[in-house]
């Protein structure tokens, strides 16, 4: 698109993410809340919405939202209750969804995004309960859809954002953020491709300046976040195009088609926006005591940004080694963990940006299933500094060792393998003086001038030590040596 | 408020009642009889007065997160108009 055309407009984009809550059981049922069982096998009369079955809140999901609350700085509602949101879909048992309509769990708060321009606060305007619906499934070629009932009582936080968010840029930032935040707390498995967070996108364009919102187009369901780009990027253009050629632009719900990248209006045979909330009477109200809070803040774990910010100070990380371990939490753990038995900080983040790394890459594991302590890597990273194994050695021989036999110690193993680098200066300067002595011609040569030679003699001497020699050590040496002639 | 044939259709469709031309002036009477009874209550100045929204004052009824396995897929399916033996199966939602 024209970008002189494209600066003449301001994109307005809102996010409702929808993160299924880790609970074990549903947020009114007993019914497991599990991902991937064969269809309809977590049910009970409650999530089949039977006549005369009565919903009883899950404590966890309640403690769960609180959580996101506090992660969010959100204020948390002291006196809640649920509504009824009315509407019929096959996929909603009951013909009504149990939500938050008019007391939200959590208002205001928002998360800090990282952009390309600067960072930026994006606000929620609030987050509410909810439960989650079934499947459908529409096979090519069957008259009938398919109903799958195991989702349907799923817990769900809602988080809805103001209309705030600017680009395509800043709602992936966003998301990345929201995912980053929900594993921290463990409150959710951030997993967008199972659609336990997904989020349906608002956007709407208007003219620079302009106090009023044009009209907006809801993408419902995105679970990638370079889908969510990719849809936004798209939608972007194709309502400014219609803006531009006078085509009135029509409130709707609009597909994203990952596979041409390109957006269309959903062909639902029912439409429908009226969804008569009231309050569930089914439920009693919630007050939320100032003890529950309590007990959930004592369960915070270290945020991302305070562990960023104490990798940073207390142990001098450079802000891209931070932003790189503090991405999990888990590996921010281990990093922490590893700092409580090695001082040199920056070789720990070196080795967890590393070696590590690539071999959880290669092994498909997560950090959790590494079988090497904390301890035990800080063990190896000291064994590298007193200069008892080379950096390479301890990567590629060391390592690989420790990942298998867990009891013996990097110490252990390096002396099994007879590792030890010769850092003893008395034996260094024998075998210095053997390979300096078998060679006059060669030492005469590097005395004129020849200073290339001191490879050649360094090799030497490894050879001799069978690799052993320390080689920062042994040049130093050499060099002393060879000037003293 | 006033109920017409257009609001009286509106709310037919919503709860999926089909409402027959010839039933629809007893309806809107029926309807519109109610209304104006309840509109009686307008007369009673709330504005300050919160809305109940529940009639006992119970609060926090809440269950442990423990899963308790309950029917079998066999029994859930077994009132459904139209099953599989897998899925619940209903006309096709999207064209």
């Amino acid at each position: 698109m024209n970008q002189e055309i494209r600066n003449k407009y301001e994109v307005v984009i809102g996010l409702e993410v929808h993160a299924q809550l880790q609970t074990e059981s549903k947020i009114f049922a007993a019914d497991s809340a599990s991902f991937g069982a064969a269809p309809n096998t977590h049910i009970s009369p409650i999530t089949l919405g039977h006549p005369g079955t009565l919903p009883k809140l899950n404590r966890k999901a309640v403690e769960y939202a609180i959580k996101m609350g506090f992660a969010a700085g959100s204020k948390i509602s002291e006196y809640q209750y649920f509504d009824r949101k009315n509407y019929f879909y096959p996929d909603l048992p009951k013909g009504y969804q149990i939500t938050q309509d008019k007391t939200p769990i959590c208002i205001g708060g928002g998360v800090k995004v990282k952009l390309s321009t600067g960072e930026k606060v994006v606000r929620f305007h609030h987050i509410h309960l909810e439960e989650d619906a079934g499947k459908s499934l529409h096979a090519e070629g069957l008259s009938d859809s398919l109903i799958d009932y195991n989702r349907a009582g799923t817990p769900l936080i809602e988080m809805v954002t103001e209309p705030e968010i600017k680009s395509s840029e800043e709602a992936a930032q966003f998301m990345t953020e929201v995912r980053k935040l929900v594993r921290y707390l463990h409150i959710c498995d951030g997993n967008m491709e199972e659609g336990s967070l997904r989020c349906d996108v608002n956007i709407s364009v208007m003219p620079v300046g302009s106090k009023v919102f044009g009209t907006k187009v809801e993408i419902k369901n995105m679970n990638s976040i370079r889908f969510i780009q990719k849809a936004i990027d798209y939608e972007v253009v194709r309502q400014i195009e219609a803006v531009e050629a006078g085509v009135k632009i029509i409130q709707e719900t609009r597909n994203f088609d990952p596979s041409t990248g390109r957006t269309s209006g959903m062909r639902e045979k029912e439409s429908m926006n009226d969804y008569r909330y009231f309050p569930e009477p089914d439920l009693v109200p919630l007050h939320i005591s100032e003890e529950l809070l309590i007990q959930v803040k004592t369960q915070m774990p270290a945020l991302p940004w305070e562990l960023f910010e104490k990798f940073t100070k207390t142990y001098g990380l450079p802000d891209y080694d931070a932003g790189v371990l503090t991405d999990s939490r888990e590996v921010a753990e281990y990093f922490d963990a590893t700092c409580q038995f090695t001082k040199n900080y920056k070789a720990a983040s070196n080795w967890i940006m590393g070696t590590i790394k690539s071999y959880l890459n290669d092994n498909h594991l997560e950090i959790e299933q590494l079988t090497i302590t904390p301890e035990k890597l800080a063990q190896l990273i000291n064994l590298v500094d007193e200069g008892k194994v080379s950096t390479s050695t301890a990567s590629q021989q060391i390592f690989p060792v420790m990942v298998t036999d867990t009891s013996a110690s990097p110490l252990q193993i390096a002396e099994a393998k007879n590792l030890i680098q010769q850092s003893n200066t008395d034996t260094l300067q024998s075998l210095i003086d053997e390979v300096l002595a078998a060679n006059p011609a060669k030492v005469k040569e590097y005395k004129n001038g020849k200073k290339g030679l001191l490879g050649m003699f360094m090799g030497d001497i490894m050879k001799k030590s069978k690799g052993s020699a320390d080689p920062k050590v042994t040049t130093a040496l050499l060099q002393k040596t060879l000037d003293s002639l | 408020m006033k109920i017409d044939k257009e609001a009286l259709q509106k709310i037919a469709h919503l709860a999926r009642l089909e409402m027959p031309a010839s039933t629809e002036d007893e309806m809107m009477g029926s309807l519109n009889s109610v209304l104006t009874w309840m509109e009686e209550l307008n007369e009673v100045d709330t504005a300050d007065i919160k809305p109940l929204t529940h009639m006992s004052l119970e609060v926090n009824a809440l269950r442990e997160d423990k899963v308790i396995p309950n029917i079998s897929r066999e029994q859930g399916l077994k009132n459904a108009p139209k099953q599989d033996g897998e899925y619940f199966r209903v006309p096709k939602v999207i064209e």
